[in-house]
């Protein structure tokens, strides 16, 4: 069982039996009012969402949902392919239900595919990816002020903002749960 | 060699605004002869109130705010003082809250609400002045029109512009949170800062009634680039309706299964020596967001209790 303080993005739920995955979660308190907690909820099955405010006295079910570890192959039109790396069975996911899990899924990936009953049906990630930078701007040395960054694009395609001294064809870290660069990873 | 850490190193720019902007405030209080004092963090009990949840601190609690030692020191004859203090309050996580924030808190005696939005308004100008707006400014794609007087809005009117139902059926109907963050909050102060004044009286514990109309409290909040950033009272100096007050909210902390607070006596019994006055209480990390443009208070703090 959750508690409302427990809700955050990406939390799996239960309602009316049917598995939700919270896209989008803030957390707001009106000056010396009560705690509400905003969602924008997913049904993980039909793809059909909806927003709703919950109160810190509400509690939540567990979405009820196996996990499988798997790894990425590749995406073919839009279909996502996942495969058990010991029995070869392999999954189907549309770009719907790995959601933003795309922008950092790279070969071999291992990850946690999520079936409800026999059918897959959404992707949770490990909480670090290690991704290639394809696009850097260059860096002068005279431009190393603390705190400056830079936009750059990883090999997914995916672009977020990193030091000034990453460079084209390095490798970095990148916290999948907020999507911002973490360091330079040393091959 | 070690790569210096991201997360902190992209807050530089940040961190210096915040800096300068709380010396700013100094500056402000000092020239005014505000006395700064600084009170127990670790206290009794806080102020009596049914949605702000205290951390407890080895029997007794973290301050949620300086409130109740600041209003001693006032009916003790100090009319004028000021405080930058870290506050703490449970299960208060989002992109504007964090557990442990900074408040700035000003109390002065002989002034009611309706003056303190200018002291406001004064601070405010004066502390974007010496960060360097000298003119208007833009928060996350919102305009802010510095120039004075700025906008007050009673909230039975917001809610008459803004809201499905009235301010008392709100209330009545237990809907005047989700409301406020729905309907009101989104849509007021598009063009520059608002006050938002005169709230229920079961809303503004510590605030006086109004005379002229005594469901409302003489209570304000302050709301700046859709930053709600301050909240202050014409403060209640009678003893006996303060009291009641505190027990209303504990009982309603009690029916809500929260924990219960010790009723503050010495704050009670110094309560009939405070002369008229009021007191205000601003988010510093949340004013710091504004002068920074951050959207998250994330990123006008050093570390987040995530980062420990």
């Amino acid at each position: 069982m959750y508690s409302a303080s427990d809700l955050r993005k990406n939390l799996k739920i239960q309602i009316d039996g049917a598995p939700y995955v919270i896209v989008d979660f803030s957390f707001v308190k009106p000056g010396k009012g009560q705690a509400l907690y905003r969602c924008k909820l997913k049904n993980m099955i039909n793809g059909t969402q909806f927003e709703r405010t919950y109160r810190s006295v509400d509690t939540f079910e567990p979405a009820d949902l196996k996990e499988k570890k798997m790894q990425y192959l590749y995406e073919e039109d839009g279909k996502y392919c996942f495969m058990d790396t010991e029995t070869y069975e392999q999954v189907y996911l549309s770009g719907d239900q790995v959601g933003d899990a795309t922008n950092f899924l790279s070969d071999n990936l291992d990850a946690e595919i999520l079936f409800f009953g026999e059918e897959p049906i959404g992707v949770t990630l490990p909480n670090f990816v290690d991704l290639t930078v394809t696009v850097a701007e260059p860096w002068s040395k005279g431009d190393s002020v603390t705190g400056k960054s830079k936009p750059i694009v990883v090999e997914t395609g995916y672009s977020l903002q990193a030091p000034p001294f990453i460079e084209e064809g390095e490798k970095i870290r990148i916290d999948t749960r907020t999507g911002e660069y973490l360091t330079r990873v040393k091959e | 060699m070690m790569e210096a850490d991201w997360r902190l190193a992209k807050k530089t720019e940040a961190l210096h605004i915040r800096a300068a902007m709380i010396q700013a405030i100094r500056g402000f209080f000092m020239r005014k002869n505000f006395l700064e004092v600084e009170t127990p963090i670790r206290i009794p009990g806080p102020a009596p109130e049914a949605h702000i949840d205290a951390i407890p601190s080895d029997g007794w609690y973290l301050h949620t705010s300086p409130e109740l030692c600041m209003k001693r020191l006032l009916a003790a004859g100090y009319p004028r003082i000021f405080q930058i203090s870290r506050c703490f309050r449970g299960a208060e996580r989002g992109f504007r809250h964090m557990t442990e924030f900074t408040l700035l808190e000003w109390y002065e005696s002989g002034i009611d609400y309706w003056r303190m939005m200018e002291v406001c308004e004064e601070l405010l100008i004066a502390v974007a002045h010496s960060l360097g707006h000298k003119g208007d400014m833009t928060y996350c794609g919102r305009k802010i029109i510095m120039r004075r007087p700025w906008e007050r809005l009673s909230l039975r009117e917001a809610f008459r512009r803004h809201a499905p139902l009235s301010l008392e059926d709100a209330v009545e109907r237990d809907r005047f949170d989700e409301i406020m963050v729905d309907a009101i909050e989104p849509n007021i102060g598009t063009e520059g800062p608002v006050f938002l004044y005169d709230y229920p009286v079961a809303l503004g514990a510590l605030a006086r009634a109004k005379q002229t109309d005594p469901t409302v409290a003489e209570r304000f909040e302050l709301y700046m680039g859709g930053l709600e950033l301050a909240n202050a009272f014409s403060e209640l100096t009678d003893a006996t309706e303060q009291r009641e007050r505190f027990e209303r909210e504990l009982t309603l902390r009690q029916t809500s299964g929260k924990a219960p607070y010790p009723m503050p006596e010495p704050f009670l019994a110094a309560l009939s020596a405070m002369p008229e006055s009021s007191g205000i209480a601003l988010g510093v990390d949340r004013l710091a967001m504004i002068f920074a443009g951050s959207e998250s208070i994330d990123d006008v703090v050093a570390f987040t209790t995530e980062d420990l």
